[in-house]
């Protein structure tokens, strides 16, 4: 039995007298996709927010492959292999799709700081670049700005900027906020496909999507997990379905 | 004898400092309910200052002279906001920057254009221009008591307004949060404009405070803004607690250090060196406190925004 | 917009933007020619006037361009960048009042102090944030004001009058006005082919990247802190060089080099020029000295007509003059 790549134990925090995050203790095991569900103002992007170290915890540890991160930036677990999406999409508008994903690629090869050479023209940032790119279907759109794709499109771009930044571990936050149905059906697909790659956490609110990726299921209500398990206890189980009595039905 | 002349200088600091409150308030107030860095509020103190020595001049009081100059100080502030900064609040900050600067230019050179270049001497009233003992045989002059108690007298009510009314409660939520306020269903553009007059009269009564005790002279705004930044960083952007403390800080701190500096150095140099090192490094000392401060906290002594 | 035409240009070559690319080298190409012909204009007149305003509209671009590389790739609004041309101009006056008068020594040591005070300053600095970095940075710049005008030794507020310019390994060689400006038309061509190539570099593209988007470039596993860092001693340190050549050139310094005005016109003229291009920086220098000598020669008050054309500027003139020219093509 290997350890679990991401551990978090009995993580805190608060905002003044409002608490957030309510004593979270999970394990992300290898190789799983684990959904957090939970209402609105559950604390489910705040608790993605501490794990990736954009947010500060008031207590408690995160263990990623056996190293504890409680006290890294953003940065540094990061360049770890631990790496997030943002539910509200976050590109660089001005640079063009290819970029966006060549920087993320730049910042796990060799030095930036290097000061002489045309970054945009190293192929070996730019191959890679392209080839993440077309997996997403974007590659003809490698030299649009990002700002001036289509929601969708940002929304596959950043999944393959994460990508780009070698995970080992990828959480993802609201993957599928505000994408058409098909656009959604695509980005689906390429969940299906990278679950097989490497360990996901995953906050969404679309349950059918939820139902067909997670393997496991946390359920977050007022900042406390109150059920954890596969797809189909948490839907037989009845403090979720009470937390979520007028929300929508499961 | 040094403890009388300390206290003097310790007097003098706290003048100095509660002046520099009265421009900070205003300015840390406009930062942080609309996140607009004025960098022309430095010249609200100078026309303040040009408005008394004008109406002084004109009424031949000087009681008379700051009765008319504050609501003028206030009239030229709307004025200006109505004019340019209101078009500025959705720009960038570097292009508030570069506006405002632009009005410290035309204002600096309008001063002169209308009052010529030479400084212009308010007298002090006559009631008010004496001194009295407030140590054995160390005489202080009563004017700079008015001041040091004008402004603590503001500071006080400033404190109460903010504190303890209901606009004062939509300025501090402001401060922190101007997004909430507005969807409250508040009429954020009068909030802004009622803060923004009475930042700018604040700093126009400063400015008209001190013209008899110190020459009316285009610029003299000019280094009084940058202190005033120093107060508000320090104390942490939108905190009226914070400017308070922060500018008696920066006040004594300056104060005494320009006394103290060449005095203490002497310890450990050849006086000539000493009095010269302790001249070029006094300047600095307020600059290397704030640096100070924010190396330990970037948002200032009493951050309120979260 | 400049700042588009730059990264396009960038984007490598296989993805192809010829016209626009073509337009991004010429524009600079152009102001470097003109530059390098201006001495000839001597051949038909007053050579003195004209030389020296365009060498002082140089050394005000060189310093422009360095700003323009914290503002405008950068997003760090520095408001004390003229303290850094102080440190120059007063590296070379107070080493020469000692009777160090080698262009060489002056170079490098204001290359070290302006390295250190940056280190310094910008730690601090960069620890904050929007509004408070903008403030900060006056403070600091407004520290090394009054530091120079209580120098009571070195002229204090009255500044201090060179005996002579830089030597150049015991020649006086800069005494000669074109041979000054070509110096300094030299380091303003070094230096932009040296900021051009860190804009597109590794490095230059990560700093681009934090200006658009500081938490996705962490997110990534980009620290900002240390590349704005970087870029915030490289700037200064151009700077100082341009400090250097102001010494030279007016052979006098005096604290007010070093005012926040004197930021404050910086950042005018890149502004002026459009943001984040480089030759705007150029194009907005010379336009601002243009400005300011042509409405200082009709009044005395001509800060009544400049200010307000700032605001105008400001309100009106998005992307600048390079921006203007850049959407003509």
């Amino acid at each position: 039995m290997s350890i679990a790549p991401l551990q978090l134990k009995n993580l805190r925090k608060s905002y003044g007298a409002l608490v957030v995050t309510d004593d979270v203790s999970l394990n992300i095991e290898a190789g799983e996709l684990h959904a957090i569900i939970g209402p609105n103002g559950a604390g489910k992007t705040t608790l993605i927010h501490q794990i990736s170290g954009l947010a500060k915890s008031d207590s408690g540890r995160i263990i990623f492959d056996g190293d504890d991160v409680s006290k890294l930036p953003m940065n540094a677990r990061a360049k770890l292999g631990l790496v997030r999406s943002f539910q509200i999409t976050s590109i660089l508008p001005r640079f063009s799709a290819l970029e966006n994903v060549a920087l993320a690629v730049q910042a796990r090869s060799g030095s930036s700081f290097s000061f002489f050479g045309n970054a945009a023209a190293e192929p070996e940032l730019n191959d890679i670049a392209m080839a993440l790119l077309a997996r997403f279907g974007l590659a003809s759109r490698a030299d649009v700005p990002a700002g001036q794709m289509s929601h969708g499109e940002k929304r596959q771009l950043e999944i393959a900027i994460a990508l780009a930044a070698k995970p080992k571990l990828l959480l993802l936050d609201e993957p599928l906020a505000g994408t058409s149905h098909d656009e959604s059906q695509r980005l689906i697909n390429t969940l299906q496909e990278l679950r097989r790659e490497l360990p996901i956490v995953l906050i969404e609110h679309d349950m059918d999507a939820v139902f067909a990726l997670a393997d496991r299921v946390s359920v977050l209500v007022y900042g406390r997990i109150i059920a954890s398990g596969t797809p189909q206890s948490i839907r037989d189980n009845p403090d979720v379905r009470a937390a979520y009595l007028g929300e929508e039905a499961l | 004898m040094t403890l009388t002349l300390a206290l003097v200088q310790i007097l003098n600091g706290l003048q100095f400092g509660l002046i520099l409150f009265l421009i900070a308030a205003g300015l840390t107030l406009v930062f942080g309910v609309m996140d607009f860095i004025n960098l022309a509020h430095g010249v609200q103190y100078m026309v303040g200052a040009y408005f008394v020595a004008a109406f002084t001049a004109m009424t031949g009081s000087f009681l008379y002279g700051l009765a008319l100059a504050l609501p003028a100080a206030l009239g030229f502030g709307l004025l200006l906001e109505v004019l340019i900064f209101r078009h500025l609040y959705d720009r960038s900050h570097l292009d508030q920057v570069l506006a405002t600067f632009g009005v410290i230019i035309f204002l600096n050179q309008a001063v002169k254009f209308v009052w010529g270049a030479a400084p212009l001497n308010v007298p002090i009233p006559d009631a008010l221009s004496g001194t009295i003992e407030i140590a054995d045989g160390m005489l202080y002059p009563v004017y700079r008591l008015v001041i040091i108690a004008v402004g603590l007298g503001v500071g006080l009510a400033l404190y109460l307004v903010v504190n303890k009314t209901k606009l004062g409660m939509l300025v501090r939520a402001g401060a922190s949060n101007a997004a909430m306020v507005s969807a409250l269903g508040v009429n954020i553009r009068l909030l802004f404009t009622i803060v923004f007059g009475v930042g700018a009269m604040l700093a126009g009564f400063a400015g008209a405070m001190v013209a008899p005790i110190l020459s009316v002279e285009p610029g003299m705004g000019d280094n009084v803004l940058i202190l005033a930044f120093v107060v508000i960083v320090i104390g942490g952007i939108g905190s009226i607690r914070g400017a308070f403390i922060a500018a008696l800080l920066i006040g004594l701190v300056d104060t005494l250090g320009r006394f103290f500096a060449p005095t203490l150095l002497k310890l450990l140099l050849d006086p000539s060196t000493a009095s010269q090192t302790g001249r070029a490094i006094a300047p600095m000392l307020i600059y290397i406190l704030m640096a100070a401060v924010l190396f330990f906290r970037p948002s200032g002594l009493f951050p309120s925004k979260h | 917009m400049a700042v588009n035409d730059l990264i396009d240009l960038n984007a490598s070559p296989a993805l192809g933007v010829p016209a626009r690319a073509r337009r991004v080298v010429i524009l600079p190409l152009i102001i470097f020619v003109l530059f390098a012909l201006v001495p000839l204009a001597g051949l038909w007149g007053s050579q003195g006037f004209v030389l020296s305003i365009v060498t002082r509209i140089m050394v005000l671009a060189l310093a422009a361009m360095s700003l323009d590389l914290l503002i405008g790739y950068g997003a760090m609004i520095s408001f004390g960048h003229a303290a850094f041309v102080g440190l120059g101009a007063y590296s070379v006056a107070i080493l020469s009042s000692h009777g160090i008068t080698d262009g060489f020594v002056h170079l490098g040591v204001a290359l070290s102090v302006s390295f250190v005070f940056a280190l310094i300053t910008g730690a601090i600095s960069l620890r904050t944030k929007g509004v408070y970095f903008i403030m900060i940075t006056l403070a600091f710049g407004q520290m090394l004001y009054f530091l120079g005008t209580s120098l009571a030794a070195y002229g204090g507020d009255d500044g201090l009058t060179l005996a002579s310019r830089s030597t150049l390994l015991g020649s006086k060689l800069l005494k000669n006005d074109v041979v000054l400006y070509y110096v300094v038309f030299g380091f303003l061509l070094g230096a932009y082919l040296l900021l051009r190539g860190i804009v597109a570099s590794r490095f230059g593209r990560v700093l681009r990247g934090i200006r658009e988007n500081p938490v996705r470039m962490e997110a990534i596993g980009f620290a900002p802190y240390r590349y704005q860092l970087t870029a915030y001693v490289i700037a200064g340190m151009i700077a100082a060089v341009a400090g250097c050549l102001l010494a030279n050139q007016t052979e006098f310094v005096s604290p007010a080099y070093a005012s926040w005005q004197r930021s404050g016109d910086l950042i005018f003229a890149i502004v002026l020029g459009g943001l984040g291009s480089l030759h705007g920086a150029i194009i907005g220098a010379a336009a601002f000295s243009l400005l300011a000598d042509i409405l200082s020669h009709y009044t005395e008050h001509w800060a009544l007509l400049f200010g307000p054309i700032l605001i105008l500027v400001v309100l009106f003139a998005r992307g600048g003059i390079g921006g203007l020219l850049g959407s003509k093509s």
